[in-house]
């Protein structure tokens, strides 16, 4: 005789459909009503002209008034994640193929301390430590590596990308760490028994297994840096900025929807751009033999 | 001679580690050391009075820290509870029940956290705005309820995909109703990462930042913007001192993740 609890499913199978779409259906409605349709509210507001109907002319205005900035916000977001890549592997390799264990077991418990510090705090730290006195230039100049006169202030882009690598960091190596871990120990010990250093094994043998994991981190970190507006309220100076100040700007100053929702637009080509890079590059690996 | 060379190695390494600590740990030095100074100008590299004078003024009952604290910790528990009943039902229809596309679904709760937010926030202050609600709590705990879903529903999907379906069977096999074997098997089997979820989703909220900033103000003050107005407004110490406060549960939970989330529900997260 069939249990009575293996009946039931099948008599509820359309049923049960149903019941997925109805528990899954308020969680839905609130990713579209405060995702899908600002969204498309901003594409709307963006190709609108001044007497509606379809235009480029917000697009015109933005360029005009920010095209340094969107030259200044790329350079800055891809330069850091330029530098926090490499600095995720450094420090990732060096967990995974160090031999000091007291360095391996110094950098392990040091390095994932920024993971979940809200960017906030990272830049009301890097407004002080970076400022002309700040405990950085201070430090230097204790240490006899620099004259109190050459201090200078690094609060400008220096100081974005310097807050951003130090934020970002931990996250991606993190990641990178997990996926070197995972890989085969084989290789790597057959690369180390035939005279390879260290150095070597990580790069030719060790990153390109974990190369993409190391792209999905730097995409995620792409978009995040690109959504930051704290960082660069108050770490640099008004101009020049980065995108998302220019787009807060143009909402409290002017109410100016038009032009604002064009720099979204930019925005989210922009992030567009990294996650195109990403897919091409998993393709190319993919239709290699 | 090898001997030698291997000393001048540890030697660059022990400096190398030195350098990064410097790097660090030192902001983080810094900002504890203006949270208590109580004067500190140029050219002195130190504070030139210490005291816990601003931490007074921060902590006394009627400023405006202990206020902002107040909406914090009360708009994160909402966000918590806002989160949690919704990516319940949702994780539980992602991991157990026939989902017809259900990839596309996961997809879509995480599209909040893949596109640049400030373009989205500032239209969601539009909408708010001309529904009434701009300025609100109820404002700010659907934004961030919204922007932490992602983290729920998955963590979610997840912890209720480790259950062991055979303990299910069980308990209907007893001669359980599908509710009863719902709230008595699967819901406290799944409750460890639930609230690790909402742990995570309660510290989102309480960082958050730039949606606050656009449907927050003038009237909701977190601690984030708190910390930004005083920063702004050169108070360093009051903003050292509440970027501190905000930065204890995020280390924290940096010490502590690992045991709130287990190894086999985190492998299937996202999955």
């Amino acid at each position: 005789m069939t249990p009575a609890f293996l009946e039931k499913p099948r008599r509820m199978s359309l049923s049960q459909r149903q019941l997925a779409l109805l528990l899954i259906a308020p969680g839905l409605a609130l990713v579209a009503g405060l995702f899908i349709y600002p969204l498309s509210f901003s594409l709307i507001s963006a190709f609108t002209g001044p007497e509606g109907g379809f235009s480029l002319q917000s697009f015109g205005k933005a360029w005009e008034l920010y095209s340094g900035d969107v030259l200044f916000t790329v350079v800055i977001v891809f330069s850091s994640c330029v530098f926090t890549g490499l600095a995720a592997i450094v420090i990732a390799g060096t967990l995974t193929l160090g031999e000091n264990r007291y360095i391996v077991g110094t950098l392990k418990a040091l390095y994932r301390w920024p993971l979940f510090i809200p960017f906030i705090v990272a830049a009301q730290c890097m407004r002080t430590f970076l400022a002309k006195n700040g405990l950085m230039n201070n430090t230097f100049v204790s240490l006899g590596l620099m004259e109190p006169l050459q201090a200078v202030s690094f609060l400008d882009w220096r100081g974005i990308i310097a807050t951003f690598v130090w934020k970002q960091t931990p996250f991606v190596a993190l990641l990178l760490a997990g996926a070197l871990a995972a890989i085969d120990r084989a290789t790597l010990e057959a690369g180390r028994n035939l005279g390879a250093s260290r150095i070597r094994v990580l790069i030719e043998l060790a990153l390109p297994q974990v190369m993409p994991t190391l792209l999905v981190a730097l995409v995620l970190s792409f978009v995040t840096m690109l959504s930051v507006l704290s960082v660069p309220m108050m770490v640099a100076g008004s101009q020049p900025t980065m995108l998302t100040v220019d787009m807060a700007f143009r909402i409290n100053a002017y109410g100016d929807y038009s032009t604002a929702n064009a720099l979204g637009v930019i925005t989210y080509l922009i992030s567009a751009g990294a996650a195109i890079i990403y897919l091409k590059r998993g393709m190319t690996r993919e239709g290699a033999p | 001679m090898i001997r030698l060379a291997a000393t001048a190695r540890a030697t660059l390494a022990a400096f190398l580690l030195a350098a990064f600590a410097f790097v660090l740990i030192g902001p983080l030095a810094n900002l504890a050391l203006w949270s208590v100074a109580e004067r500190w100008y140029t050219p002195h590299k130190l504070p030139v009075t210490y005291g816990t004078r601003y931490w007074e003024q921060v902590f006394r009952p009627t400023g405006d820290a202990m206020a902002s604290l107040g909406t914090s910790v009360w708009i994160a528990v909402l966000t918590v509870v806002v989160a949690l009943a919704l990516s319940i039902p949702a994780g539980y229809a992602l991991a157990r029940l026939k989902l017809p596309a259900r990839a596309l679904f996961m997809i879509l709760f995480l599209l909040p956290q893949a596109f640049p937010s400030v373009a989205i926030y500032i239209n969601v202050a539009r909408i708010f705005y001309q529904l009434g609600i701009n300025g609100t709590v109820l404002a700010v705990v659907l934004v961030h309820a919204a922007h932490g879903l992602v983290y729920s529903v998955w963590i979610a999907a997840a912890a209720f995909g480790a259950v062991d379906r055979d303990l299910e069977l069980a308990a209907r096999n007893i001669g359980a109703s599908p509710l009863k074997t719902f709230f008595s098997v699967t819901l406290p089997l799944a409750a460890p990462g639930i609230i690790a979820s909402g742990i995570f989703v309660f510290l989102e909220s309480l960082d958050e930042f730039t949606g606050t900033f656009f449907v927050g103000v003038p009237q909701v003050t977190t601690l984030p913007l708190l910390l930004y107005n005083a920063a702004m407004g050169g108070n360093y110490q009051v903003a050292s001192i509440t970027a501190l406060i905000l930065l204890v549960p995020s280390v924290l939970f940096m010490l502590f993740i690992e045991r709130f989330l287990r190894a086999d529900v985190l492998a299937k997260v996202g999955a």
